[in-house]
């Protein structure tokens, strides 16, 4: 196909092309397939928790589901929704950047940060609600595991499960922080009119890491929030 | 003659030793050959360090009594030589030296794929070092190096928090590491270099490189939730309240089994190259010892049960964990065969990387095998945590991995450097090295199996000879490891010039000037025949 040697021929020459690779094609591969293998550290990574939260649920199954009902599936909900929409924004910019929309990107990628603000705000909020409620076991004085939802028999395997709970969502709300980092510099280079429909690899990686911390949240929600409410809804 | 005065690197054609100058040239360089070199400073020192643990262990074991220090700090010098030793030592040791220095020479490629993230990965590492350090500095950690909960979560009084974010920050740096050699291996190589043609060397860390890739996060985050545990006196593993500290130890075997591997296969990459170099040969079944590095990373992932043989494991888990290990032996056993048969017939000469080859596989064997004793269940309840096993790991991991270590530094020195060490001390510290290794070691089988529990710093009078047998060994291994520093060192400024290829070995990175320019290949090199064609030299001379 000619349209693609010409395409080529421009990559080869772009500023963007790293000293050691031979051409823009090797080095956007790279890239991708460098990411691919750090999201699989990362799958390894949570899944330690999650491989460690089934071995206990499976101990502990009616522990969890009690414990669960003190988590705020609206909070978690309205969180995922936001996620949802932050990875739409996000894939928007991605194809911004292919089609050389500088605004669209600038926009997008602006977009993406205030839905990823959103989402730390709202697990704020969330946090702050478990800390008046007394549902924070990692700090003596912030535990109690009393009234009528709270069968006294799961005290303490209540306090694994926001032990998890704490860990996981802790662990993941970090992974968002650096997302929101890497949105930055990103929105910064766009601003300098970096990216180019020959050079749009750090959008299409960041992109893919983006997808991924949404990804882990849509398997921290029902692990999390929803467990408890099965019996209710059969 | 006025050059006497001058740096003889200077005199020399533009390599990427001579290439810039000054300290910000390296601390700054992304040159993949400069950080293995930095890498290779830093584990020397690490070694050292580690070496010094392991000195005092065996001067209080030179007695039964505990009379040089008392219990609490012998315990904290056993866990201290193991974290320094596995985790800045053995994890990093030659796949981010010779790994760093020869994966990309070796398939022509002028750089791994992230250089800026490879010089990233060594300052993980160093930051990692530094909480380490001070660990040690601060008052040491008495855990061991597994960092057994509750242990290690609620009982001990040491400073276990810091050597475990030093043990997870080294992770990101061995993670990054393994990432950038699974893209380099798929993207980078030079036209001809197909999958079939690979070095042994790159398929092995290429093996390596996956567990790195998928088996270190999981200690990252098992390590963590033990410091978040010990920070806030709450956490997943506490028995208090119901947590199981036996899934601490699944979760850190999951890792740390096959950690081991990390640590031989690229050891046995290394002999690879070097049986084949030194008979002259081409290597006895390619693609059998290729698959078996592919084989031992992923069987390597489902054995880590037998370090838990004793805990109360279901009885079906350890018998699947035991079959298993008995299934893992086989690729190693494979490989094993494989050099013993390039070797048959082939013209060997005995330079010193042979003799540390050979060394390899005697005592990799012999580690090897004491392996499947430990992987039977009967026996392995017997000796649990005696000396047979401090014996059988040590076999594997300073007579096959430090003995590999070894072999490759003498191989590649004149590579790395453009100098040749003197061989004549070289062939002495390698037989020194083998000697008081097995001095130091082999009683350490028969203490174990006599009955001699591991991590006591006093034991019963009977075994006092056994004992001192090992002490002595390891100071000869000690005096072993210190000759090539200081002729290394030496060969450095008053070595023999190497030339490109002194050992007249196959393989990109001999094509190369000694030392190699910075981007390691002029043209871009194209590959037109299979890894190891010394047979084919040897039939045009003959015919």
């Amino acid at each position: 196909m000619a349209d693609t040697h010409v395409v080529d021929a421009e990559h080869a020459h772009s500023p963007h092309l790293r000293h050691h690779f031979d051409d823009m094609h090797q080095q956007f591969d790279s890239d991708t397939f460098g990411m691919w293998v750090f999201l699989l550290t990362e799958i390894m990574f949570f899944g330690g928790m999650f491989g460690a939260y089934t071995v206990y649920r499976s101990m502990y199954p009616e522990a969890f589901a009690a414990t669960s009902n003190f988590m705020n599936p609206a909070f978690g909900a309205a969180n995922t929704a936001v996620l949802i929409v932050s990875s739409l924004t996000m894939a928007l910019a991605v194809r911004a950047s292919h089609l050389g929309q500088q605004k669209l990107l600038q926009w997008m990628l602006v977009f993406t940060m205030i839905f990823g603000l959103a989402f730390l705000v709202i697990k704020g909020f969330e946090y702050h609600e478990h800390w008046v409620d007394m549902k924070v076991p990692l700090f003596p004085g912030h535990w109690s595991w009393t009234g009528p939802e709270a069968p006294p028999q799961f005290a303490h395997e209540a306090q694994i499960l926001f032990c998890f709970y704490f860990f996981m969502t802790g662990f993941h709300a970090l992974h968002m922080l650096v997302g929101l980092g890497i949105m930055t510099t990103l929105l910064v280079m766009a601003r300098k009119g970096t990216f180019t429909p020959a050079y749009y690899a750090p959008v299409e990686v960041s992109g893919l890491y983006w997808h991924f911390v949404d990804i882990v949240w849509i398997f921290l929600f029902p692990l999390l929030y929803l467990i408890g409410h099965t019996k209710k809804l059969i | 003659m006025s050059t006497v005065l001058q740096d003889p690197q200077t005199t020399e054609t533009p390599n990427y030793l001579n290439a810039e100058y000054g300290w910000k040239s390296w601390l700054f360089t992304t040159d993949h050959k400069r950080i293995a070199v930095l890498y290779l400073i830093s584990i020397s020192v690490m070694f050292a360090l580690g070496g010094v643990f392991a000195g005092l262990i065996r001067m209080e074991l030179l007695t039964p009594q505990g009379d040089l220090v008392n219990s609490d700090t012998y315990n904290k010098i056993f866990t201290m030589h193991g974290v320094v030793m596995i985790f800045f030592f053995l994890i990093p040791s030659i796949p981010a030296t010779f790994g760093n220095f020869l994966v990309p020479m070796m398939i022509g490629a002028k750089d791994l794929a992230f250089p800026r993230i490879n010089l990233l990965s060594w300052y993980i590492y160093i930051l990692g070092a530094l909480f380490a350090l001070a660990a040690i500095v601060l008052g040491g950690v008495d855990t061991g190096w597994t960092f057994y909960t509750p242990f290690s979560t609620t009982y001990s009084n040491t400073f276990v928090i810091t050597a475990a974010v030093g043990v997870f920050i080294s992770g990101f740096s061995s993670i990054l590491t393994g990432l950038n050699f699974i893209v380099t291996v798929h993207k980078m190589r030079a036209p001809g270099m197909t999958w079939g043609r690979l070095p042994l060397f790159v398929w092995a860390n290429y093996a390596t490189a996956l567990i790195q890739v998928l088996g270190t996060p999981v200690v990252a985050i098992t390590l963590a939730l033990v410091g978040l545990e010990r920070a806030f006196h709450i956490g997943i593993f506490d028995p208090a309240i119901g947590g199981d500290p036996i899934l601490f130890q699944h979760m850190f075997w999951f890792y740390s089994h096959p950690a081991v591997y990390i640590m031989i296969l690229p050891g046995m990459g290394v002999i690879s190259e070097l049986v084949t170099c030194f008979s002259r040969k081409g290597i006895f079944g390619y693609s059998f010892i290729a698959g078996s590095s592919l084989g031992i990373a992923i069987i390597g992932f489902l054995v880590w049960g037998h370090h838990m043989f004793v805990t109360g494991m279901s009885m079906y888990a350890g018998l699947y964990f035991s079959l298993l290990t008995m299934l893992v032996a086989v690729p190693s056993a494979i490989k094993v065969f494989n050099w013993t048969a390039t070797m048959f017939r082939g013209s060997i000469s005995y330079e010193t990387p042979m003799l540390y080859a050979f060394g390899f596989i005697g005592l990799f064997t012999i580690g090897g095998l004491t392996g499947l004793f430990l992987g039977t269940l009967g026996v392995d309840v017997h000796v649990t945590d005696t000396y047979f096993v401090v014996a059988h790991f040590h076999y594997v991991m300073v007579g096959g991995m430090v003995v590999a270590y070894m072999g490759a530094l003498h191989f590649w020195w004149p590579k790395i450097t453009g100098r040749m060490y003197p061989e004549g001390w070289g062939k002495f510290s390698a037989l020194l090295v083998f000697v008081g290794f097995n001095v130091t070691f082999f009683p350490q089988f028969i203490l174990g199996y006599l009955g001699q529990p591991r991590r006591y710093h006093a034991y019963a009078p009977e075994f006092q000879v056994l004992n001192v047998m090992s002490t002595a060994g390891a100071s000869i291994l000690g005096v072993a490891f210190l000759i090539p520093l200081i002729y290394l060192l030496w060969s450095l400024r008053y070595g023999k010039p190497a030339g490109n290829n002194p050992w007249g070995a196959k393989g990109l990175e001999w094509t190369t000037q000694s030392p190699p320019t910075t981007f390691n290949f002029d043209v871009t090199p194209v590959v037109t025949e299979e890894a190891y064609a010394y047979a084919k030299h040897e039939e045009t001379h003959v015919g």
